[in-house]
């Protein structure tokens, strides 16, 4: 009973996860997000801006302490690497207060520590066979085909929204200019006519 | 703690003959321990933000269809009096509401301070996860924030493995061999899922070139008529003014 409790416990703090979120940040917007990490933990933090203007936000990572990690003025994408050097609540804030009407997505993607293991440490202690080491360096493998993945869904969802916005541009200015075009013909001709009507009353009066 | 309980009675009642029946028993132990932790799993703290009471969170989640999602989340509220973060009321809870890509909501539904929502996609695409607090009454978040933990866990990441190895009764490599199945067919999911991306992309990119081309022709004729009008509008007005 006793030797169950003490295996459960060395996996039970410090529990690993990634978190990885699609969210829209609103113009003038900041949000940020917290993750309480041990100390020793190697995190990785990746963001990317979606959809939005410039494809551009400001990220500023502290530690507990207040201490700015990292700190970036419009990127559009970056990857951060750090080792927790103290216990505590780390923060990390997206801002797109620079901007002042266009609403951003941004993903980001926050690993804390490595993947909890299939099964629990009982098994590390005895060293894996050939197959089982060959299982593990494929799941290495396709996590990071995953992540390529990922990245390029973003970029692709990028270049699509671009092209869909060029596309209804394009339609609006078509029927605008059109419709400028006419308004602006008939205009002129109205105005010319006008013109020559004044000038006709004003010589008669000269005449007589 | 019932489960603890549980286990220290199969340990007792298995009375193991053989080395193999041993590790047998030490198998589904070593199992049922991953099941007990993956329990642990959903109530330790992960990411989390604050929400206002009004405010609704949303989060996009493209993803391929026939593709499970499961979303955990727990509040907490801030007590002015302890100066500190503890579990929310009983009356306060979060509805959660997602839609689809065709803006049809697939699920809309309130859950209590501490919940777990599950859906699957049936059309790919960008799905929306809402969140917002049922609360109406200023007086339960006295001006303060709703301390959300949120965990979203999409396709591969959903299987509990524990419960797979139990349940089909697999070995290690037969269950490390399962999750790269699984992994796979997720990478496979969402290569077709890009396929159909990119030809809407092809699409939407056809249709701007020819709207760029046929908005060119149609301008230049409606300059030239308009040109001729314009003139022969112009000398018929002199005309009749007798100044041509």
């Amino acid at each position: 009973m006793a030797w169950f409790l003490l295996l459960c416990a060395p996996l039970m703090f410090g529990w690993i996860r990634a978190s990885e979120l699609t969210f829209e940040l609103p113009d003038n917007a900041k949000q940020c997000f917290y993750e309480d990490i041990t100390i020793g933990t190697k995190c990785t933090l990746e963001f990317q801006v979606v959809t939005g203007g410039h494809y551009d936000v400001d990220c500023r990572l502290e530690d507990p302490d207040g201490t700015v990690l990292y700190k970036e003025m419009k990127k559009q994408y970056d990857s951060f690497t750090f080792t927790a050097s103290r216990n505590g609540t780390f923060k990390f804030c997206f801002s797109n207060e620079f901007s002042t009407f266009t609403h951003k997505t941004v993903y980001f993607d926050f690993q804390v520590g490595d993947d909890p293991p299939l099964f629990p440490s009982e098994n590390r202690v005895t060293a894996l066979t050939q197959m089982e080491s060959a299982c593990v360096s494929i799941h290495e493998a396709l996590k990071s085909v995953i992540d390529y993945q990922t990245h390029f869904r973003l970029r692709e969802a990028q270049g699509r929204s671009r092209a869909e916005d060029l596309n209804t541009r394009v339609a609006f200015w078509s029927i605008g200019e059109a419709f400028i075009l006419l308004v602006v013909s008939i205009s002129q001709v109205l105005l010319l006519r006008s013109f020559f009507s004044d000038k006709k009353t004003t010589t008669t009066r000269m005449g007589s | 703690m019932g489960y603890v309980a549980l286990e220290s009675l199969r340990m007792r009642s298995a009375r193991p003959t053989g080395s193999v029946q041993m590790a047998a028993v030490r198998m589904q132990f070593t199992l049922y321990l991953v099941f007990l932790l993956n329990i642990y799993n959903s109530f330790v703290s992960s990411l989390y933000f604050h929400i206002g009471e009004t405010e609704k969170k949303c989060f996009i989640e493209e993803i391929p269809d026939e593709t499970m999602i499961i979303g955990n989340y727990r509040t907490q509220l801030y007590d002015k009096q302890r100066e500190e973060y503890l579990p929310a009321t009983q009356g306060l809870g979060m509805f959660v509401e997602v839609k689809d890509p065709d803006e049809k909501v697939i699920l809309s539904r309130q859950y209590g301070s501490e919940g777990r929502f599950i859906f699957t996609s049936h059309t790919p695409g960008e799905h929306q996860i809402c969140l917002h607090s049922n609360s109406s009454k200023f007086a339960l978040f006295a001006g303060g924030m709703l301390r959300v933990h949120l965990d979203i866990q999409v396709g591969e990441h959903t299987n509990n493995y524990a419960e797979i190895a139990a349940k089909d009764k697999l070995t290690e490599l037969q269950l490390r061999v399962r999750q790269l199945m699984e992994q796979v067919d997720q990478i496979q999911k969402e290569q077709n899922y890009q396929r159909y991306r990119e030809e809407r992309f092809r699409q939407t990119s056809e249709s701007t070139n020819q709207r760029v081309l046929w908005w060119s022709i149609v301008q230049t004729l409606i300059l030239v008529a308009i040109g001729f009008w314009q003139m022969r509008h112009l000398k018929s007005f002199f005309e009749a003014k007798k100044l041509v």
